[in-house]
């Protein structure tokens, strides 16, 4: 083959057309860099690592808002007070994750990769269906490692530029382990708190919610969540570790100022010593 | 058997070479030059999809002429190789020199190797954190790669065009003159010598900018690249103490002076 004398130049997988995915070329090139790339050996790893816990999202008139409690567990240790779980997928969309923490953060690492790629290569972005899809797809990949123990389940959200109406531009994705991709009408939760938040947010939603409510009922949520499942982290003033909470609007995806959020939690505090079932 | 034609190995570099050559300066021209806020890159490009200017990663940006499927591989290859290195290492890691290398290897090996060279040169262009930062890597069809000091024309005609930049160029010129200087520089060769006449619909202009944190590259199209070409339309016939006279006003001061210190007022 040619090449041989010339061991700087860019291998035939670089130079080789037709995918514009970087989990696709990373398939050809670098295959042990993905991670259900790896064999693992027979068992249930379900204690190995760190699981990361609750995340909630909801659409809003502007968009959407989504919000992740700080904490990791590994059984009954808390393994991280501040992990961070929700991070902006790209320019327009937020991703948050639940399950296997390592496994979840280098998941979102490689879709975030995933996505700018597509991006450079294509010169636009993907739509935010398609984005979706895609993340759907590498999630397939882990099922293997899913049934032993090692899941990792994410959530999706983000501002449809295509979409007819700034009010209709908010959207929010679920998964399932095994790649399923459903589009949730106005507020999803995932992970070990996500019954309680998703009760919470239930009495407090209402359509139509502007960004800043919405952050609102978002820490209340979590603070709910926290109440009454062990795994979830409350709002910690001691350490100053409160929620991490980002909006993706026509603006783009941001995160909303820790001092907002920190505020808001401790309000939430100051609500509940009044009336501890808010 | 038969004895084959004895073809000496200068002849057939020689010949590559030329093939190369003589279809490269066939493409219209690209200039890349460094400037006060980033790195500006601009094309004579009469297509609004198929690109000559690209974003190859944070801090990069890829700018080429030529044969268009050669160049848009070389491409690919680069945000490949700048997405995998950003992945497995960390985003700071990603370099505009070993980018250039990589692809200094590998057209070297196809112009000695293959029988036809890629017809492309491509310029690899990194923005700094100040002017003396910038890095720009102009690399030809046989793999050659030159350090340009702050501006480099890629073309047909990128000797005069190169002639143009080296007096007008100045690292710390703001983005409208540097702009005015590029778009000066690829009108030349009209007839007569008379500058030739660009519009932006035959403009591909985007720039790495300095100040932007994350990914540099921007594109100007639209009403920002409206905004930036030079007010008046006849402004390559004048002469140039008037052409400097006019653009401070035309593209800098006006939006400035104009409207931002009203509201504030």
């Amino acid at each position: 083959m040619t090449g041989q004398g010339f061991p700087g130049k860019l291998p035939h997988a670089y130079m080789t057309a037709g995918t514009s995915s970087f989990s696709e070329f990373l398939m050809q090139a670098a295959p042990e860099l993905l991670p259900g790339r790896r064999p693992l050996p027979p068992g249930d790893f379900t204690e190995m690592s760190a699981h990361a816990t609750t995340i909630v999202a909801l659409r809003t008139a502007e968009g959407v808002v989504m919000a992740g409690d700080r904490r990791a567990t590994s059984g009954n240790y808390i393994a991280s007070r501040d992990i961070e779980k929700v991070f902006p997928a790209d320019g327009y969309s937020l991703v948050g994750m639940a399950g296997t923490a390592g496994l979840g953060i280098e998941l979102i690492k490689l879709y975030q990769v995933e996505l700018e790629h597509y991006e450079k290569i294509e010169g636009a972005p993907l739509t935010l269906n398609g984005k979706a899809n895609r993340l759907a797809t590498m999630l397939r990949g882990n099922l293997g490692m899913a049934m032993q123990g090692l899941a990792v389940v994410p959530l999706f959200a983000g501002f449809d530029n295509d979409a007819p109406t700034v009010a209709e531009a908010g959207k929010i994705y679920s998964f399932d382990v095994v790649g399923g991709v459903y589009a949730e009408r106005d507020y999803d939760s995932i992970g070990s708190g996500s019954i309680f938040a998703k009760g919470s947010i239930k009495k407090r939603y209402r359509r139509g919610l502007s960004t800043e409510d919405a952050v609102k009922v978002a820490v209340e949520a979590l603070y709910d969540a926290a109440d009454d499942d062990s795994a979830t982290g409350g709002p910690d003033p001691i350490r100053d570790l409160y929620p991490i909470v980002m909006s993706a609007t026509v603006d783009g995806s941001k995160r909303i100022d820790e001092a907002v959020v920190a505020e808001l939690a401790r309000s939430v505090i100051a609500a509940r010593t009044e009336n501890p079932y808010g | 058997m038969a004895m084959q034609f004895y073809t000496s190995p200068e002849q057939i570099m020689r010949d590559r070479a030329e093939f190369a050559r003589k279809n490269i300066s066939r493409g219209r021209n690209v200039v890349v030059l460094s400037c006060a806020d980033g790195v500006l890159l601009v094309a004579e490009n009469v297509s609004s999809a198929l690109h000559k200017v690209y974003e190859l990663y944070d801090r990069i940006g890829f700018a080429a002429v030529g044969k268009y499927n050669e160049f848009e591989n070389l491409r690919t290859a680069g945000v490949r190789m700048a997405d995998l290195r950003g992945y497995s290492y960390d985003r700071r890691d990603v370099n505009a020199a070993s980018l250039a290398k990589a692809y200094a290897q590998t057209l070297g090996a196809i112009f000695s190797e293959q029988t036809k060279p890629f017809e492309v040169e491509i310029c690899v262009a990194g923005v700094g954190a100040s002017p003396d930062g910038d890095e720009l890597y102009r690399l030809t069809f046989d793999g050659s790669i030159n350090d340009e000091p702050g501006y480099l024309a890629m073309g047909g005609d990128a000797e005069h065009l190169v002639e143009v930049l080296s007096e007008g160029h100045d690292s710390e010129a703001p983005l409208a003159d540097a702009f005015a200087l590029a778009l000066r520089a690829l009108s030349h060769g009209g007839s007569n010598g008379t500058p030739r006449e660009l519009t932006t619909d035959v403009l591909e202009v985007a720039v790495l900018e300095r100040a932007r944190p994350g990914r540099a590259f921007r594109r100007i199209e639209g009403l920002a690249l409206d905004a930036l070409m030079p007010r008046d339309e006849a402004e390559p016939d004048l002469d140039p103490d008037e052409v400097l006279g006019d653009e401070p006003g035309d593209d800098a001061d006006t939006p400035d002076k104009g409207e931002k210190p009203q509201p504030s007022e």
